[in-house]
């Protein structure tokens, strides 16, 4: 059973000056008495008072302007920050393809990223090795496996990326906007594993900015705003009141129904 | 609402609340652990990271220790007017044990400052990266050793013969034997101690970044007051005859780096094995396990954000 819940969490960075962040202060100011009023230590409020409940089949698109909390609530459902307040319960596996230059080795080849980022995940050296020639053939990449990847393109990162999460049949796939950054061609071929892994298992978190990619993998959305949920419904009705405009107005009938979006006038209102 | 919204889920369920919990603190370490696949190939990758194109490449660890072990065992020996034969094994043995533990401190420090790209990105258990650490520091060690099975292979007859000196006028000890055999839980129980030592000064170092330098400055101080170049025999007995005042062995016995160095470097090189640093050792490591723990169950969850 694939879920994530989450009840009215807070996340609070903590932003520690090189001041505040050494020792002196806090034993220092206990034992020197009153200097000055009490020092805390500044914080900015991330995401405020969120709740979501996630099931197995769910799409959501998150979108949102920059700064909006996207990626802090993506990491939240990722486990990666438990909230401050209130609290997360997340059941399932989960693969979160994020900042694509962080959290790979810049000096170690592709396959060896492949390796780590497999293990990472809950694959074994084996399943992984495995997969290997899957992930080459689906990336393109080839014989530039073996280099360094700080000789990838970004691009190339975010095809490493996306061919190890969509090889290893993940439960919960939450993936951030960075992967808009492949070609038209890939992007398609991306689209239809993605398509795939999620009817297949699981659920998908994905924040965009780019709408087409939302309409083909997402079927409801969340619209963050100055880290609070605007809007929760489904996808079209989000993003008509994100927007301002209805997305779908300038498209066939038919490419709606294919993508499966009912009309916003007949569907319930899901504003939070 | 694209979820169903029932009665249940408006209210979390009570284990869900609370992010400072033993059982999730013990739940990271039982994790953590089980993925030995992955810490085993960071760390190891480490070690290959370090030396990548270099010719020599992780024998470089070896080298280093060899040429540190011959200048300070050549070094030292004349000084006191030790034997080389026994002096340099004493030496290399010491500096090896110390230069493992002084990984743990000082690399166990960094644990997750180093990780914080990680930490960010993909949801782990915090004990990979402590493990991570101390796999890499064993590797190390693994390498160091090599230059002790060199050594020792070279000084054989000295350091197998019973009753030899370090020092004139020093104790006599055993020789190698088959009570050697200790190393092995003694090393297995320094890297235990590894392990509580990257969790808890990694946590404090990553909400306090003045700690790394402190240990670093600290650990400078601690190699010169522990046994290492020098012996304890010279603690209990004057160069000149004579005993000397009582407490000065207590400079020794008061460390607790001597202990964790004597139950590995004691049946390395056939010295007299002493139970009593075993318990010193045993005491320390339940201790420093308590207060890791504690910093797990207290501190696990703002790792993320400290970082």
């Amino acid at each position: 059973m694939v879920s994530i819940d989450v009840w009215n969490a807070s996340v609070d960075f903590p932003i520690f000056d090189a001041k505040s962040r050494s020792l002196k202060k806090a034993v220092l100011g206990k034992v020197g008495g009153k200097i000055g009023t009490e020092q805390k230590v500044p914080i900015i409020e991330a995401l405020h008072d969120i709740s979501v409940h996630l099931k197995e089949g769910d799409r959501v698109g998150l979108v949102g302007h920059n700064g909006a909390g996207k990626s802090t609530l993506l990491r939240l459902l990722a486990g990666i920050y438990e909230p401050t307040r209130g609290s997360s319960r997340i059941t399932g596996k989960v693969a979160p393809v994020f900042d694509l230059g962080v959290g790979m080795d810049p000096e170690i080849s592709g396959l060896e990223n492949i390796m780590i980022r497999g293990l990472f995940l809950g694959m074994s050296r084996k399943q992984m090795e495995k997969r290997v020639d899957d992930i080459a053939e689906f990336t393109e990449l080839g014989d530039y496996l073996q280099m360094p990847l700080r000789t990838y393109s970004t691009g190339m990162r975010v095809r490493l990326a996306l061919g190890v999460v969509t090889s290893i049949d993940p439960e919960i796939l939450l993936l951030d906007e960075g992967i808009g950054a492949v070609d038209a061609q890939f992007l398609n071929k991306a689209r239809t594993r993605l398509v795939d892994l999620v009817a297949r298992s699981g659920m998908l978190v994905f924040a965009s900015h780019q709408d087409d990619l939302l309409f083909e993998l997402c079927n409801t959305a969340i619209w963050m705003d100055e880290g609070q949920m605007k809007m929760q419904g489904s996808l079209r009705e989000v993003l008509t009141a994100y927007k301002g405009k209805d997305p779908f107005a300038h498209m066939d009938a038919e490419t709606i129904e294919r993508l499966g979006q009912p009309p916003v006038l007949t569907s319930k209102s899901g504003e939070v | 609402m694209p979820a169903t919204a029932t009665a249940e889920q408006e209210q979390p369920p009570t284990q869900a609340r609370s992010y400072r919990s033993w059982s999730r603190a013990w739940q990271d370490l039982v994790e953590g652990s089980k993925q030995r696949q992955l810490w085993g190939h960071l760390g190891w990758q480490d070690i290959k990271q370090r030396y990548r194109r270099s010719v020599i490449g992780p024998l470089w660890i070896t080298l280093s220790m060899a040429i540190t072990a011959a200048g300070l065992g050549v070094l030292y020996s004349a000084l006191f007017h030790a034997q080389i034969q026994t002096f340099l094994p004493y030496i290399t043995v010491g500096f090896i044990v110390w230069n493992f533990m002084l990984g743990c401190l000082t690399e166990g420090t960094e644990t997750f400052i180093r990780n914080e790209g990680l930490i960010k990105h993909l949801p782990a258990p915090l004990t990979v990266y402590a493990l991570r650490t101390v796999w890499r520091l064993t590797l190390m060690f693994a390498h160091n050793m090599l230059v002790y099975f060199v050594i020792v292979a070279i000084f054989w007859s000295s350091l197998s013969e019973d009753g030899y000196v370090l020092t004139p006028g020093g104790n006599q000890e055993p020789g190698i034997s088959w009570s050697i055999v200790f190393a092995i839980p003694a090393f297995v129980v320094l890297a235990i101690n590894g392990g509580w030592v990257a969790i808890l000064f990694g946590i404090i170092s990553t909400r306090y970044r003045d700690i790394p330098p402190v240990i670093i400055s600290l650990t400078q101080l601690a190699f010169f007051m522990t046994p290492i170049v020098w012996t304890t025999d010279i603690l209990t007995k004057l160069p000149t005859g004579g005993a000397p005042p009582k407490w000065r062995i207590l400079v020794a016995e008061l460390n607790p780096l001597y202990h964790y160095i004597e139950i590995l470097r004691a049946p390395l090189i056939g010295a007299t094995q002493s139970w009593h640093h075993w318990v010193v050792v045993a005491a320390f490591t339940v201790v420093g396990w308590a207060l890791a723990m504690l910093a797990m169950r207290n501190y696990r969850a703002r790792i993320s954000y400290w970082v």
